[in-house]
C-alpha cells in the first residue's frame, strides 16, 4: 500500500477494496499476527536503534561486549577451578567449559533485564503510537542476541588458544541457542508485562539474575550435582540450556541427563506460551496504566 | 456502513477507574495481592462485585459518542481540557481500547498525537528520521524516497549527522514535524501538534496541513487554536464532559464553543452597581456584542450602554470610558460632555448609549474603565475592569493569513492602490 502514489483516485479505489478495521471493547484482533508482520520494519528499527545507542559515547565501543564475558570467565576459572578445585567436564580446559555456559547465561541475563524494562523505557511510544506491543520486548531480546554473537568470538579464540577441536555436535548449537532464545523471550514477556503494572518487578529481576547465576551451573559443571537430585535441578530451565551448550561445544565424554533436559525444555515451552498469552491479555491496557 | 464513510463511531465510551488519594499511576504488587486476598476472604460476593475499595471511582472520559466521517472530510474536534478529545484520538489510533461501543475505520491511519515520538537523543538527525518514520508507520522505501524533502522542510541539512541532543529546541521540533508532515495516509489524525515552534514555523506547518487536507484525505484535527481549526476543517465536533455537545459546520461550532467558554465568566459584558451606592453613579453597564455571552465579531456594530443614576444634578457633567486590552493598554477612548448633549441636569435615571458602527479593535479580551466627573472635572466615580468581552476574527476568515494574537491593536479600513511607473 505504501508504494501507491498519492493520487486521490487511487486512494479511493483502494479504500473500497480494503477491509475495514473495527475497534471494539475486548476484541482481540484476529489480525494481530498479520499486524506483527506488517510492522516488521519497526521491529528492525527498534533493534537497530538499541544497538546503535548501546555503545554511543563510549571509548572502546563494542569491545565492551567482549570484555565483560571475558573477565567473568577469568574470574570463574580462578575461583572455581584453581581455588575450589572443581572438576571440568570431559577433557575440556576449564575456561572453555565455563565459557560454554557463560555464553547462554549472559545472553539470558542481558535479555531478561533489557526485556523486562523494555516496555517502561519505551513508555512514550506506547502511549502515543499504535503497533503490536510484542515488538518492543522482542527487539530487546534481539539486541542481547547480537551481544551473544559478538561474545561467541571469544569462544572461538579460546578454542584456538587451547587447540580444542569441537566434534560434530557443535552443529546442534543453533537448536540450543533457539531454546535459550525461547527462554529469554518467555521469561522476558512475563516480566515486561508484569512490570508495566507492578513496578516491583524492577527489583525482582536483578535479584532473579543474581540468584540464578549461582543456582545455574555456570561456573561449575552440573555433574557435581548428585544424580538423584538432577531432575530437581533441571526445574531451573537454564540448567537444560547450559547442559545443552556444553554437550554441543565440548563434545567427547560429556554426558547430558536427557530426562532433565526434557524437563527444562518443557518448562521453557510452557514459559514462552504462557508469556505470550499473558502479554496478549494485558497488552490492551498498557497505554492506560504505564 | 455505507461505502464512503471513512470513520464510523457508535456509542463510544471509555471508563477509567480513578483512585483518590493515590497519586501513583501504578499499583504495587503488595496492594494487588492484599486486595485479592481480601476479596477471596469472607467478604460477601455482592460486595466483591461492587468492586470497590473505598476511594475508587469510575470516571467516564467518553460516553455515548457517535458520529460518522465521510471520505475526504476534514473534521475538527474541539472542547475544553478534559473534554475527552485526547481519549477519543487514542481510541481511534488504537492506542487504547474503548470500554463500550465500536469504531470502524476504512483506510490507512496515521496518527500524530505528538511530534517527535520516539526520537532518541543519542541518534543523529539522519538516524532519527528513519526511526521516527518507521514508528509513524512509514516503510523504509518510503522514507528513503522522501528523505531529501524531509531534510529540506526541516532546514537542518547541515546538522544531519549531529546527535539530536545537540540540536536547539527549534531544530528538534522542525525535524520532528517534518517527518510527520511527510506521512501519506488516507486518514490523518492530528492532536494539537501545531502548538510548537516559532510563529514562522507554525505557519509553515499549517500550510503543510492545509495541503494534506486539500489533497482529498480524511483529516481529524484537534486543536485549541480556533484559527487553525477554522482554516483546516469544514466540520467540527464539540466534546464536553466526554459527550458530543455539538456536531456541525465549523464556523457555527467555533461560535458555540467560544460562547460556551464564556459561560464560565459570570455575566459577561455586564456590570451592576451594588445597591448601597450613593451620589452620581453608574447603576449598570452593558456591552451589546454581536454574539451572545460577550463575544463580538470584528467589524460589527457594538453598543456600549450605561445607566446613570443622577442624584446631584449639575452642569459640566462628563462621562467617558476606555476600552482596555489584556495588557492594560487603553485601546480606545470615548466621551460625552453634558454641554454637548445634556444628561446630567436632571435628577433620576438616564441611559447613555454609545454606538460604534464598525468596531475594528483587534482580537482579544477587553474590559472597560469608566469615568464620571462633575463640575470642575472632579471625578465622581471611576470603575475599572468591568464588562469583560471578547473580540474574535471569526467572521473574517482569510485563508492566506491567520490571525495571530497581539499582531496589532487595531485594524483600519484601507484601500490599496497599485501603480506601475
Amino acid at each position: 500500500m505504501a508504494q501507491l502514489e498519492k493520487s486521490g483516485s487511487i486512494i479511493f479505489m483502494l479504500d473500497r477494496s480494503q477491509k475495514e478495521l473495527v475497534i471494539e471493547a475486548g476484541r482481540s484482533e484476529s489480525q494481530y499476527w498479520k499486524d506483527l508482520w506488517r510492522y516488521r520494519e519497526l521491529f528492525y528499527f527498534l533493534a537497530w536503534r538499541d544497538i546503535l545507542v548501546r555503545y554511543k559515547q563510549t571509548v572502546i565501543g563494542i569491545a565492551w561486549a567482549l570484555i565483560r564475558p571475558f573477565l567473568t570467565m577469568v574470574v570463574f576459572t580462578v575461583v572455581f577451578s584453581l581455588l575450589a578445585k572443581l572438576p571440568s567436564e570431559g577433557n575440556a580446559p576449564y575456561p572453555i567449559m565455563v565459557f560454554a555456559a557463560l555464553l547462554p547465561w549472559q545472553f539470558f541475563s542481558n535479555a531478561l533485564s533489557e526485556c523486562s524494562n523494555s516496555l517502561i523505557s519505551n513508555a512514550n511510544l506506547i502511549s502515543k503510537v499504535y503497533f503490536p506491543r510484542l515488538i518492543v520486548p522482542a527487539s530487546a531480546v534481539i539486541v542481547s542476541f547480537v551481544d551473544f554473537l559478538v561474545s561467541g568470538m571469544i569462544l572461538l579464540a579460546l578454542m584456538a588458544w587451547y587447540n580444542f577441536v569441537p566434534s560434530w555436535r557443535i552443529l546442534t548449537l543453533p537448536a540450543f541457542t533457539l531454546i535459550a532464545f525461547a527462554l529469554s523471550m518467555g521469561a522476558g514477556l512475563w516480566l515486561a508485562a508484569l512490570n508495566v503494572k507492578y513496578r516491583d518487578f524492577r527489583y525482582v529481576v536483578p535479584f532473579i539474575l543474581q540468584f540464578g547465576l549461582y543456582i545455574s551451573p555456570v561456573g561449575f559443571s552440573s555433574t557435581i550435582v548428585p544424580e538423584k537430585w538432577r531432575w530437581v535441578y533441571s526445574l531451573n530451565p537454564m540448567v537444560g540450556v547450559i547442559d545443552g551448550f556444553r554437550w554441543a561445544i565440548i563434545g567427547g565424554q560429556t554426558k547430558i541427563s536427557w530426562s532433565g533436559f526434557t524437563i527444562s525444555v518443557g518448562l521453557v515451552a510452557l514459559l514462552l506460551l504462557g508469556g505470550i498469552w499473558y502479554f496478549r491479555k494485558t497488552e490492551r491496557t498498557f497505554a492506560d496504566v504505564i | 456502513m455505507s461505502e464512503d464513510i471513512a470513520i464510523g463511531v457508535e456509542n463510544l465510551g471509555k471508563k477509567y477507574i480513578i483512585g483518590h488519594q493515590k497519586p501513583e499511576r501504578y499499583t504495587t504488587l503488595r496492594d494487588a495481592i492484599a486486595n485479592k486476598l481480601k476479596s477471596l476472604g469472607h467478604q460477601p460476593l455482592r460486595q466483591r462485585l461492587n468492586n470497590d475499595a473505598p476511594g475508587r471511582e469510575d470516571f467516564w472520559a467518553l460516553k455515548d459518542v457517535s458520529f460518522e466521517i465521510r471520505q475526504g472530510q476534514r473534521v475538527g474536534i474541539i472542547g475544553r481540557n478534559g473534554a475527552g478529545k485526547s481519549t477519543l484520538l487514542k481510541i481511534l489510533s488504537r492506542i487504547t481500547e474503548p470500554t463500550t461501543g465500536r469504531v470502524s475505520i476504512k483506510g490507512r491511519v496515521a496518527s500524530l498525537l505528538e511530534v517527535g515520538t520516539g526520537f532518541h537523543p543519542e541518534l543523529t538527525g539522519r538516524e532519527n528520521i528513519y526511526l521516527n518514520g518507521a514508528i509513524l508507520g512509514m516503510s523504509k522505501v518510503e522514507i528513503k524516497r522522501k528523505f531529501d524533502e524531509i531534510v529540506a522542510f526541516a532546514e537542518i541539512d547541515k546538522f544531519l549527522d549531529t546527535p539530536v541532543k545537540r540540536y536547539s529546541s527549534g531544530m528538534y521540533v522542525r525535524l520532528a514535524f517534518a517527518v510527520a508532515a511527510h506521512l501519506e495516509p488516507e486518514i490523518l489524525i492530528v492532536d494539537e501538534v501545531l502548538a510548537v515552534g516559532d510563529y514562522q514555523f507554525q505557519k509553515k506547518c499549517l500550510g503543510k496541513m492545509e495541503d494534506v487536507a486539500k489533497s482529498g484525505r480524511t483529516v481529524l484535527f484537534v486543536s485549541h487554536n480556533m484559527q487553525a481549526v477554522s482554516q483546516l476543517t469544514e466540520r467540527c465536533v464539540i466534546l464536553a464532559g466526554g459527550r458530543t455537545h455539538f456536531d456541525g459546520p465549523t464556523d457555527k461550532a467555533i461560535m458555540t464553543y467560544l460562547v460556551a467558554q464564556k459561560e464560565s465568566f459570570d455575566q459577561p459584558a455586564y456590570y451592576q452597581a451594588p445597591p448601597n451606592k450613593s451620589g452620581n453613579h453608574v447603576t449598570w453597564a452593558r456591552v451589546h456584542t454581536s454574539e451572545p455571552q460577550g463575544l463580538h465579531c470584528w467589524g460589527n456594530p457594538i453598543i456600549f450602554e450605561f445607566a446613570l443614576n443622577i442624584t446631584e444634578p449639575q452642569e459640566g457633567v462628563c462621562f467617558s470610558f476606555q476600552v482596555v486590552n489584556a495588557h492594560q493598554q487603553a485601546v480606545t477612548y470615548q466621551w460625552l460632555f453634558d454641554s454637548e448633549k445634556p444628561f446630567g441636569h436632571q435628577a433620576g435615571k438616564v441611559i447613555l448609549r454609545c454606538i460604534i458602527p464598525k468596531f475594528r479593535i483587534y482580537m482579544g479580551t477587553y474590559k472597560l474603565i469608566t469615568w464620571l466627573s462633575g463640575r470642575g472635572r472632579i471625578i465622581t466615580e471611576s470603575l475599572s475592569d468591568i464588562c469583560f468581552f471578547e473580540v474574535t476574527m471569526q467572521s473574517i476568515v482569510r485563508n492566506e493569513f491567520d490571525w495571530h494574537p497581539d499582531a496589532c491593536l487595531y485594524i483600519e479600513d484601507a484601500n490599496w492602490e497599485i501603480y506601475h511607473p
